[in-house]
């Protein structure tokens, strides 16, 4: 099934940090890593990311696999030169209140199952 | 005879894809030298390609330079490796490179990484994923550096991102780690109270400099005989009246 962000955004009331111009772009898929080597690895192009690191690297790794937009759990604010980054490399962060594994629930919920 | 030395032995230069195109090998130790820095150590990302550079530059100055690497760990743990010979740092390296999670450096996304002379003559642009973390664990990085009879330390553990304790949740009790390192954010002080397991290692706050500025930021005197890596590394264990002065 394809989704696209803004769609995720209102199902699972995120909280949009940045890249509201960009919510039309279709998700791929899921991955759920906070080690960047990892998702450097294994994400997918147009994956939803979600994670709970807040630093500025998250950015750099998401425009290099071309990350459909990242969302930070537990309520996690992401740091300032982590925003300005992501807003000069148009990527969208999201915020959710949900921990990685109710967040990730929420979205095979939605259909999105990397199928 | 014991002398202080001023030391700041996490020092970025050009190579690093983060560190500023300006951390060139003369720069470097003449900013270290205003600075009235004694020591410096470079420390880039997974590579020691700029190191022997630095050096020549350095003897120009008259300032020391210990050959480092910044090695990330499989759980992305930054840690220092600190030799005193260029020629166990290549080997290191070599070592790294063999476990460096693979793929080209995507420079507009993590910047250049520029391998240059003492001169600052560009000699050519790493194409590995410097900014990568390698699948040596923890332990296998330390027991690397220590097979090369260098010494281990864990940088910035203030950290959350690539500090050992943000990374693994605390020091596991066998790290085998020589010291530890606190960035610029925090106080030697401060990190005791807030990291209780520092206070079982020598420790230690380097700049972490990656731009000219910040070289020196944070610094660490040490009250040894002359400045070689043995003599730190006795400051650090606080052996033969070697020790860090606070």
């Amino acid at each position: 099934m394809v989704m696209k962000l803004r769609e995720i955004v209102k199902e699972l009331n995120l909280e949009v940090k940045t890249g509201d111009d960009r919510l039309n772009t279709e998700i791929t898929g899921g991955y759920a890593s906070d080690l960047l080597s990892d998702v450097m690895a294994n994400a997918q192009k147009g994956n939803i990311w979600i994670t709970l690191q807040i630093h500025q690297n998250i950015v750099a790794v998401a425009t290099l696999k071309e990350i459909a937009g990242i969302i930070l759990v537990n309520g996690r604010c992401p740091e300032e030169d982590t925003l300005q980054k992501a807003i000069q490399e148009k990527i969208p962060i999201l915020v959710s209140k949900l921990s990685t594994f109710e967040l990730v629930g929420s979205l095979y919920q939605l259909g999105i199952n990397n199928a | 005879m014991l002398k202080t030395f001023r030391a700041d032995l996490h020092i970025h230069t050009c190579l690093s894809p983060c560190g500023d195109l300006e951390m060139t090998p003369s720069a470097i130790v003449k900013e270290a030298k205003r600075r009235g820095l004694d020591i410096i150590g470079i420390c880039d990302h997974n590579s020691a390609e700029n190191i022997m550079a630095t050096q020549r530059a350095g003897q120009k100055e008259g300032i020391t330079v210990i050959a480092g690497i910044e090695v990330t760990s499989a759980e992305e743990v930054h840690i220092l490796a600190l030799f005193n010979d260029s020629a166990k740092a290549i080997q290191l390296q070599t070592i790294v490179y063999e476990h460096l999670l693979p793929g080209v450096n995507n420079e507009a996304t993590f910047g250049e990484q520029v391998v240059v002379n003492e001169d600052d003559e560009v000699l050519e642009f790493n194409q590995r994923l410097l900014i990568g973390a390698t699948s040596l664990s923890l332990q296998k990085v330390v027991a690397s550096i220590h097979s090369l009879s260098g010494l281990a330390m864990a940088a910035h553990i203030d950290r959350q991102a690539f500090g050992i304790i943000g990374q693994l949740g605390f020091v596991p009790a066998d790290s085998g780690l020589d010291g530890m390192e606190v960035s610029p954010r925090i106080s030697c002080q401060e990190a005791r109270v807030k990291f209780p397991q520092a206070n079982n290692f020598g420790l230690v706050t380097f700049s972490d400099a990656h731009y000219l500025q910040d070289i020196g930021k944070a610094f660490t005197q040490f009250l040894i005989k002359e400045p070689v890596l043995e003599e730190i590394y006795k400051a650090l264990k606080n052996k033969d009246g070697r020790q860090i002065i606070l």
